[in-house]
Order: structure tokens, then sequence, then C-alpha cells
């Protein structure tokens, strides 16, 4: 039973093979096949989390060898979450890419590549072990480089080359924190390093590791101050693949993040923490600032997202239960809205031919649905009242005023300001400006890509009128993230 | 022999963060060979050097004989050489397409294909 837990590694990968063997058939069945491969992610996703929220924590230890010799499997509240969070997304990601995605994207294999992202998202979310995490790591990222170099144009090979050495760099520390753990601990088990590391003296040990595993897990959640990657890639491949990779592949580091600095080393706060505090400020900082020089709507958003980042990392730094509650809230709420502004950005687009901010105008007259569309996940990211940004910031706020980290709120609330002031800048120009080419002829725009952005915005709104559910499966995660005890039982079993 | 390697893992590492701070990407990509390099190094010493015997455990016994050499790292650095020369494979691609786009090696010309 425990070993259906694999089953969000294995959908997509069945998806992929399928996919690999339907090349030669059309766009469209493709495209039905990746979204019913996507559909049964969901399902699995939705039927984890419910599992894991019902009988605690499952594990499964991969060819029946016990922790921590073989390779474990968790999925905890954290984990199933986020795998429900990757089903949703996909699912309306791929019925968007009906519409969006080129179709010599398709016949090159976007399709079959896209699964295999999910496989490695999913997989790190799942993993017990480090050396594992970073296996899927790569899995990942070896199809996110082929998705962003795909096009082959002059931006799409730039961002790809930048994205690339940078990344590889990441896996390279990577790799020399788990060596340096290995040789000391001789384990990468995470429930086994947890518990090992809490009784051992050595501080030079565990902060030297800390920190190359923060550098190597920063990189790839866009922390201050190695970012450089995002905002030089993510606006240059199509909408479908920037969306994806908005949606989630930052939020896979800020997981790989609070799974080392909430499960493994948590003897040093002084140091490990106060330095997560310091970067993540800095990290909301740069970010808002970046988005602020920014007009063009996609490269708005790609900032935005490292801004973002620092609000997820604020609560892990601060590492109370309420602060990793907010955390937790965070990123599902920021998954939704970030995904949905990108396709809206990839809507407007299509309507416009265009998303540099001097070029479009007009929005609001020519199509005023869209333009309430965007304005709940817009105004959401800017934390309005009583949209779901509002509760994940106000969460992050009290838990830091009961951690009296003054300062850092001041920060956080004067981000938040400034990210009203971007989404701001993209409703005047895009939507509320007359049209600089006059009045135009519309398109309208496609089904597909309508139920996905409706969609999206109205699970917005349904956490914003019932933020009780999202709340409580974040109090669950964060109770478990605050005290490892269950989880560490979970994957060692009885063994001392 | 162990002071040796770490000298040797140390010199890689240096080695590798000159070429990739490098402003011409073939010695970037020379620096990323290098960094993989030093890395499977480093995991190697990092987790002790034995001259032992495998840990096979013989027919009738239920534990290798000690002392034994550790198979997990050696596994560990399989895996991540393979790793590494798939993502090398596709950087010499990626960065051969580079150079066909922007007609140099210069790494300062990517700035202005954003």
């Amino acid at each position: 039973m425990n070993a259906l837990l694999l089953l969000p590694i294995i959908i997509p990968l069945g998806t992929a093979a399928v996919l690999v063997m339907c090349l030669r058939l059309g766009p469209r069945t493709q495209g039905l096949i990746s979204l019913c491969g996507a559909g049964l992610l969901f399902a699995t996703g939705l039927w984890l989390l419910h599992t894991v929220l019902g009988g605690g924590i499952m594990v499964t230890q991969v060819g029946g060898w016990p922790a921590p010799f073989g390779i474990s499997f968790v999925a905890d509240t954290l984990g199933a979450a986020m795998v429900a969070i990757t089903g949703f997304i996909a699912l309306m990601v791929l019925i968007f890419a009906l519409e969006d995605l080129p179709k010599e994207r398709v016949r090159q294999g976007a399709h079959p590549l896209i699964h295999i992202l999910l496989m490695g998202v999913c997989g790190a979310f799942l993993t017990g072990d480090l050396f594992n995490l970073f296996v899927w790591f790569e899995v990942m990222l070896m199809a996110s480089f082929v998705l962003l170099a795909m096009g082959g144009s002059r931006g799409e090979t730039g961002g790809a080359v930048k994205y690339l050495v940078l990344n590889f760099l990441a896996s390279g520390f990577f790799l020399t924190a788990l060596g340096l753990l290995y040789g000391q601990m001789g384990t990468l088990n995470m429930a086994d390093l947890a518990m090992k590391l809490q009784s051992t003296q050595d501080s030079g040990l565990v902060i030297t590791t800390a920190m190359l595993l923060m550098l190597a897990f920063g990189l790839k959640a866009g922390l201050f101050p190695v970012f450089a990657w995002l905002p030089a890639s993510y606006h240059t491949p199509s909408v479908t693949v920037s969306a994806l990779f908005a949606g989630l592949l930052t939020k896979v580091g800020v997981y790989a993040l609070i799974r080392a600095f909430a499960l493994i080393f948590t003897t040093q706060t002084a140091v490990t923490h106060t330095t997560l505090l310091v970067l993540s400020l800095l990290t909301m900082v740069a970010g808002v600032l970046g988005a602020a020089s920014q007009f063009e709507i996609r490269r708005i958003l790609s900032w935005h997202i490292i801004s973002q980042i620092g609000y997820m990392v604020l609560g892990l730094a601060l590492f109370t239960q309420a602060a990793l509650t907010a955390t937790v809230f965070y990123i599902i709420h920021h998954i939704i809205v970030k995904t949905n502004l990108f396709l809206i950005s990839g809507a407007v687009v299509r309507l416009r031919g265009s998303d540099r901010l001097k070029e479009i105008g007009g929005l609001y007259k020519a199509a005023p649905w869209l333009s309430l569309l965007f304005l709940v996940p817009a105004m959401s990211l800017g934390g309005i009242p009583p949209l779901s940004g509002f509760f994940a910031k106000f969460s992050l706020l009290i838990a830091g005023f009961e951690s009296q980290a003054y300062f850092a709120m001041a920060v956080a609330l004067a981000v938040g300001l400034l990210t009203l002031y971007s989404m701001t800048k993209i409703w005047a120009e895009a939507f509320w400006k007359a049209d600089p080419h006059g009045d135009s002829p519309t398109p309208s725009l496609p089904i597909a890509m309508m139920v996905p952005i409706v969609a999206m915005a109205t699970l917005t709104l349904g956490i914003s009128f019932a933020p009780q559910i999202l709340l409580e499966i974040s109090q669950a995660a964060a109770a478990e993230l605050i005290k490892p005890d269950a989880y560490i039982r979970a994957v060692l079993g009885s063994r001392p | 022999m162990n002071a040796i390697l770490a000298i040797t893992i140390g010199g890689l590492y240096a080695i590798a963060f000159y070429l990739l701070l490098r402003r011409s990407m073939m010695k970037m990509l020379l620096g990323m060979v290098v960094f993989g390099q030093a890395v499977n190094l480093l995991i190697f010493v990092a987790a002790g050097l034995t001259r032992h015997v495998a840990p096979i455990v013989k027919e009738g016994a239920t534990a290798p004989p000690m002392p034994h050499a550790d198979p997990l790292p050696q596994a560990l650095i399989l895996t991540a050489i393979v790793i590494g020369f798939g993502i090398l494979a596709f950087a010499i691609a990626l960065f051969h397409r580079a150079y066909k786009e922007l007609k140099t090696d210069d790494s300062d010309a990517l700035c202005d294909t954003v």
C-alpha cells in the first residue's frame, strides 16, 4: 500500500514513455495524451495528500532495503501538498499548451520533456535521501535545459547558456557538500542525518556543509545574490514552458531549503538561520527593485518570483511553527498566482502580439473579462485583502512580530508596497492606457487559453474566501517540520 | 596520500573557478569539465581512502570481512559521472549553437541576446 506513494513518479514517467512512442501523431493527439497524464498525476496527488492528512507520514523503502541503507521515499504533509499542487499546475499549463505550444515544439518532443520535468519535480518532493534528491534535481534540470534551448533562437540560446552554467555550478556545490557530509556522517538519509547531526559536536563541519547546501539550493531557488540566471532566461521560451518553470522550478529549491534547514541543520541556527534571514531580506528587495525597472510583462513577473522567494525563505529563517505555516501557505498561494500571471501574459501576447508595455494598451476596452481575471492574481500577489496573498503575508507578519523581527517585517511591508507598484504599472500600461496603434480589431481568445486562467483565478478566490482549508494543511505541515521526531521515526522505524 | 590528494583537489577547484570566470565560453566549458572531476575526486577522498577488500559476504558468513572498503561513495561517484557526462554533452552542443548564433566565443556577447 505504501509503495503507491511512488505513483507520482511513475505516472509522469509512463506518460513520457507513451508520448515518445506517439511522437509521429498530431500535436492535438499528443496534447490530449499529455493532458490525461497530468490529470492522473493531479488525482494521485490529491489522493496522497488526503491519505497523509488522514493517516500520517507514508514511507516506502525502495527494494526492501531498510533505511538508512536503501533509498527511502517519504510523503509527509508538505511533500504530499507539493505533489498535489504540481499536478494541478501541470494540468492547467497543459490545457493552455493545447493552444499555445507551437506545433514545431510538439514535433520536437516538448510533451515528453514536460513529463520528465514533472517526474523530477515530484521525485524531489518525495525522496528522503539527499543523494537521491541530487538525482531528481538533475532529471528536472536536464529536461528544463532542453525545453529552454529548444527554440534555438538567439534569445533562447543565450538564456539557456546562462541557466545551464549556473545550475551546473549549483549541482557541483551540492555534490561537494554531499561528499563532505558522507565522509563525516557515513549516511545521506535525511532522517538519519538529522538524528546524527543533533548529537555531533563538530560545529565547523555542520556550518561548512550547511553553507554549501545553502549556496546550492539558494541558486536553484533564486536567492540573493545568485538569482541572475532567472531573469536572464525565464522570459525567452514559449509561455507554456515559462509558466511551468515559474510555478514549479524555484519552489523545488525552496522546498530543498526547507528540508535542509528545518530537518537536517537545526543545531547551529544562530549562524545558518541568521544568514538565511539576511539573504531573504536582500532577495526581496533586489527582486522588487529589479521588477520596477522592467517594461515587459514576463520580465516584470520573473523578477517578482525572486522577491516572493524572499518571503518564503523569511518564514523558514524565523523558524517558528507560525512562520513555517506562513511559508507553506505562501508557497502554495504563490505557485497558483504566479503561474496564472504567466498564462495571462501569454493571453496578452496572443491578443496584442507583444508583451512590451510601451507597444500595447487598450486591453480593458478590448477584453474586459481578461482584465478582471488579471486583477485577481495581480492584487493577490500584492497582498490586497481579502485575496489569498493577504493571508499569506498577514500570517508571515504575525509570525514575525511574535519573533520580534521588526526590521524584517518593515522590509516585508515596504516590498509588498513596491509589488503593488509593479502590478499597477502592468494594469495602467497594458490594460488601461489607450492602444498606441489606435483601435485595432482584437482576436478572441481560444477557449483552451481561457479555461486555465479562469480556473486558477477561481481557486485563488476560493483560497481567499475560505483560507481555512489551506491554512489547516499548512499548519499540519509546519507542525511536522518543527518537530521532526515523527518524520525520523517514520523513516527509521523502531531502530534507535 | 590523503594530503597529496587534498592538495590536488584544491588545485582542481582553483583551476575550475579560474576557467569558469573567464570570458571565453570555450574556457568556461573546460572549467565545467574540471569542476566535475574535482567534485568526483572529493567525494572519493572525503569518504576515506582504504586499501581493504571488497565488501562481499563470504558463503556461510553473515557480514563482510572486516575491514572492507565502503562501496557507497563509488556508487555515488559513478552516478555523478554519468549525470555530469550527460550535462556536458548537452552543454557542448548548446555552446556550439551559441557560437554559431553569436559568431564569437566571448560571453560578453550574451548580454545582447536578451
